[in-house]
């Protein structure tokens, strides 16, 4: 655990040479591929979340950590075998048709990749149809809605809609974010869960995959 | 400058129960203030409510010209709530905004072309944001050829670069300004106009982020901005950048909010 405090460190920072040699460090000292996914670049990317939570970091250096995060990853990614990682949910994610609004999505999007959810972004205006069809052939745990704009929230409840009526809703979750979007918004539209953040998208994706 | 006074906007607290309540006491003083402030045109939004957004800003647009002799700023992407709320506005209104997003274009160009308004002009394609200066150029060209052909002219239009937070992407600050600049060369006469507060989603102290903002964006000939005009020492940046760009002249505005007061704390 010790020897991964230097790398947890470099990624907090977003130092990107400084955590991509603590990877080569570890893995040359032995340390077990999951650990250091789990542990260092993970763990890192948690306490991000929460520093970023408190107010004590702002946008460009949960970016950057992010950032660092995935240049660790990409060492290690093909050093693991076939299946070997097992993410913590599978998250389709978009912006809601006639919407083209993306800089929130993006930031939920990488910091779900940071804590170790599998992400497939499907970018912005998407149809519900659109949505329920990729939903489908990932076999998402959760599925992320993002809106900015209130002429094109209704499109959110089209897609809980839509994915109700394929069938999917009870092993799929909704949960809906964007300026407007409220939590009693979500509520009204019967999505499961309202995230206000990046940061918070983390902790209610963990919420609805049963992880603390 | 043209200053469009933002503050009343549902999506703040105290103006979304004020709608509520039809307060409409509450609703004019926030207005007046924003007049006696400097603001030419006031901004009124109700997009903060999904249903009902349409009869809300009706009643925005009644309640502030009932009482005040000021133009509006009618604020929605909705292109039924600004049709409605046309037809209620006395006078010339601001319409804020048609971009090139299908949908709303088409709705809207025959709108803003069928009585005399001030029209903003969006920079947004038809599938994405811009973020570069060219992408931003190219729609302001055809946003502004496609208004021009329907006789709106180029005073009328008010061309908003789409500013960008700097937190996401440290260029979109430069890439707003200079996109400002060229507008303003490529199309004389025309107006440009930004809000303050996207450029500093991310980041502590926005308040002055967006204070240099705007001083930045006059510099690159901003014509107008849509702002907290009761904000001191946001309009004692507007007031000196405007006399330190030779556009005061004998420094009259500059020294009449001085002798008003306004100037101090800034």
């Amino acid at each position: 655990m010790s020897e991964l405090k230097s790398l947890e460190e470099a990624v907090l920072k977003g130092d990107i040479k400084a955590a991509v040699a603590e990877t080569r460090k570890a893995l040359d000292a032995g340390t077990d591929l999951q650990v250091i996914l789990d542990e260092g670049l993970i763990g890192a990317m948690d306490e991000v979340g929460k520093r970023f939570s408190k107010g004590r970091i702002f946008v460009p250096q949960m970016l950057r950590s992010a950032k660092t995060m995935q240049e660790c990853v990409n060492v290690i990614k093909p050093l693991f075998k076939e299946g070997d990682i097992t993410p913590k949910g599978k998250v389709v994610i978009a912006t809601v048709k006639g919407d083209l609004h993306d800089i929130g999505k993006n930031l939920v999007a990488m910091m779900m990749e940071g804590a170790g959810f599998a992400i497939t972004d499907l970018g912005v205006d998407i149809s519900p149809e659109a949505i329920v069809e990729r939903t489908q052939a990932v076999g998402a745990d959760i599925v992320a809605l993002s809106a900015l704009l209130s002429i094109t929230m209704p499109a959110m409840p089209a897609t809980v809609k839509a994915l109700e009526a394929a069938g999917i809703r009870g092993q799929t979750k909704v949960m809906i974010g964007g300026a407007p979007v409220t939590e009693r918004y979500a509520k009204e539209i019967r999505a499961d869960s309202y995230a206000p953040d990046a940061a918070s998208a983390v902790i209610e994706a963990k919420r609805l995959m049963g992880i603390s | 400058m043209i200053v469009v006074g933002e503050k009343i906007n549902t999506s703040r607290k105290s103006i979304e129960e004020a709608v509520i309540r039809r307060d409409a006491a509450f609703i004019v003083e926030t207005a007046k203030a924003q007049i006696d402030a400097g603001a030419a045109y006031i901004d009124v939004n109700a997009g903060s409510f999904v249903d009902g957004e349409t009869e809300h800003l009706c009643w925005l647009v009644e309640t502030v010209q009932g009482a005040l002799d000021v133009p509006l700023c009618l604020d929605s992407p909705n292109p039924a709530a600004l049709s409605e709320a046309m037809k209620r506005h006395r006078g010339e209104p601001m319409i804020n905004s048609i971009s090139l997003e299908e949908e709303r274009f088409r709705e809207l160009l025959p709108l803003v072309s069928s009585q005399p308004c001030h029209v903003v002009a969006l920079c947004m394609s038809r599938t994405s944001m811009p973020t570069t200066v060219a992408e931003r150029v190219d729609v302001a060209s055809e946003l502004v050829g496609k208004l021009s052909e329907k006789g709106i002219p180029r005073e009328k239009i008010y061309v908003d670069p789409l500013v960008q937070p700097v937190a996401v992407d440290t260029q979109m600050g430069m890439s707003a300004l200079n996109a400002i600049q060229e507008i303003m060369e490529l199309f004389p006469g025309i107006n440009t106009i930004c809000g303050l507060s996207n450029v500093s989603f991310g980041l502590p102290e926005r308040r002055l982020i967006n204070r240099n903002f705007l001083v930045l964006a006059m510099a690159h000939d901003l014509s107008a901005a849509i702002l907290d005009p009761t904000d001191n020492r946001l309009m004692a940046a507007l007031y000196s950048t405007d006399m330190l760009l030779g556009r005061d002249e004998y420094c009259e505005k500059y020294i009449d909010v001085y002798q008003a007061g306004r100037l101090t704390g800034a």
